[in-house]
């Protein structure tokens, strides 16, 4: 996992004709972590997509070196499949071993919910299954749109110590929430600021 | 990986009626023209091989609005997208596996159906080969225009405008076999859907990426 790095440069958004965000700089190595705060609408999730490749940027470039895992609102399961079978369907297209499902599913308290189809979990218990999507991933950026929301205090705690392992083994993880985290950040960027600035 | 998608896109077909439902549909419907128009067997053989292409046409709709829309509003695709899997390769991969879910059935399904229409043996054959050739296009249709329909409100009426024009000519190659015979016919039914097949999957991609701004 090392060597990942996650670069943005003067990183501008336009959306349905309305500049979001621009000038956004970051830069983050091994281990870094970052926070993108400010109030809804402001383009925290539209910042992650074009990290994560899926939005295109109005200006600026984004460069990540390592593989991108997103967990956003919707958590990319199977409703009728057990959460080991949709995991096991990412597992495959990402080639990651079998264990690392047992793994994930054990690391988020989620290893007793196993057998029980997508569609019967609670909102917690799904962001927990989509946070095991992105560790079975195994990549080294982890993108995460608003991690905290459904989750009780103990699961973000948990949360908070599984990021606090990614980045010790190297990894990056850059999060976009209004509220604050469990891990300590070394960068925030609040959206909200610049715009201020320029107006 | 592309197996994986069509693997699970073909388990996702079957656990939702699947390979019945098409079955079912086209039976369904040559029972049901003998009732309506009377069972003159000269007007059924002239007519049935054209009512099958049609059932066939609407058979490859049945399932359109499962087809992407689930996928795209569960993140499935945005997950794919971001692994680097391109919008037209999941898109090929859907429909591959969506016509293997009615594109044999329905070939199945025609022999019993093309008895109880009292079909000869040879517009029988025409039948098959046609439906075999032309299904595939379909199968790339139905899967183009369930892209372009994904993320709209009461997207269903859209559908039947959409795909109507363009299944228009493999219909029209497809019945026209039965009528003038033959080869050449084929031929061009395996052209259009040839065409289908590679202009479906490139189109819907453009579509599901202009969808996600």
């Amino acid at each position: 996992m090392s060597g990942a790095a996650l670069a943005i440069e003067a990183l501008a958004c336009l959306r349905g004709g309305r500049l979001l965000f621009a000038g956004v700089d970051l830069a983050l190595g091994p281990g870094g972590s970052a926070q993108v705060v400010g109030p809804n609408g402001v383009g925290k999730s539209s910042l992650l997509r074009i990290v994560a490749g899926l939005l295109r940027p109005y200006a600026g470039a984004v460069r990540c070196e390592g593989a991108v895992a997103l967990t956003d609102e919707l958590d990319a399961l199977d409703r009728e499949k057990t959460v080991r079978a949709a995991l096991a369907f990412w597992a495959r297209i990402d080639e990651a071993p079998a264990e690392r499902i047992e793994a994930a599913l054990t690391d988020l308290a989620i290893a007793h919910l196993a057998d029980i189809p997508v569609r019967m979990l609670s909102t917690g218990q799904r962001k927990r299954a989509a946070l095991a999507r992105t560790l079975v991933t195994g990549a080294p950026i982890w993108l995460l749109d608003e991690p905290a929301n459904g989750l009780d205090t103990a699961s973000a705690a948990v949360l908070g110590a599984l990021v606090d392992r990614h980045r010790a083994s190297g990894g990056i993880v850059l999060a976009a929430s209004h509220l604050p985290l469990a891990w300590a950040q070394d960068v925030t960027i609040d959206l909200h600021a610049p715009q201020v600035a320029d107006a | 990986m592309i197996a994986a998608i069509i693997l699970r896109d073909l388990g996702r077909a079957f656990r939702s009626g699947g390979a019945w439902l098409p079955l079912a549909f086209l039976l369904l419907i040559a029972a049901l023209f003998p009732f309506a128009v009377g069972p003159n067997a000269t007007l059924l053989s002239r007519t049935g091989g054209g009512l099958l292409w049609i059932a066939a046409l609407l058979a490859s709709l049945l399932p359109i609005d499962r087809l992407i829309e689930p996928d795209r509003e569960s993140g499935v695709i945005d997950q794919l997208a971001l692994r680097g899997v391109g919008e037209g390769t999941i898109l090929l991969a859907k429909s591959i596996a969506h016509w293997l879910s009615f594109g044999p059935p329905l070939l199945i399904a025609t022999i019993p159906a093309a008895a109880l229409l009292k079909l000869e043996p040879e517009a029988m054959r025409l039948v098959l080969a046609g439906l075999a050739l032309g299904t595939p296009g379909l199968a790339a249709l139905a899967i183009l225009v369930a892209a372009l329909t994904a993320g709209l409100r009461g997207s269903g009426s859209l559908t039947g405008l959409l795909v109507l024009p363009l299944a228009v000519p493999i219909l029209i190659f497809g019945a026209g076999a039965l009528q003038f015979g033959g080869a050449s016919a084929l031929k061009l039914v395996a052209a259009c859907s040839l065409l289908l097949c590679v202009a479906a999957p490139v189109a819907g991609g453009a579509a599901l990426r202009a969808g996600r701004d």
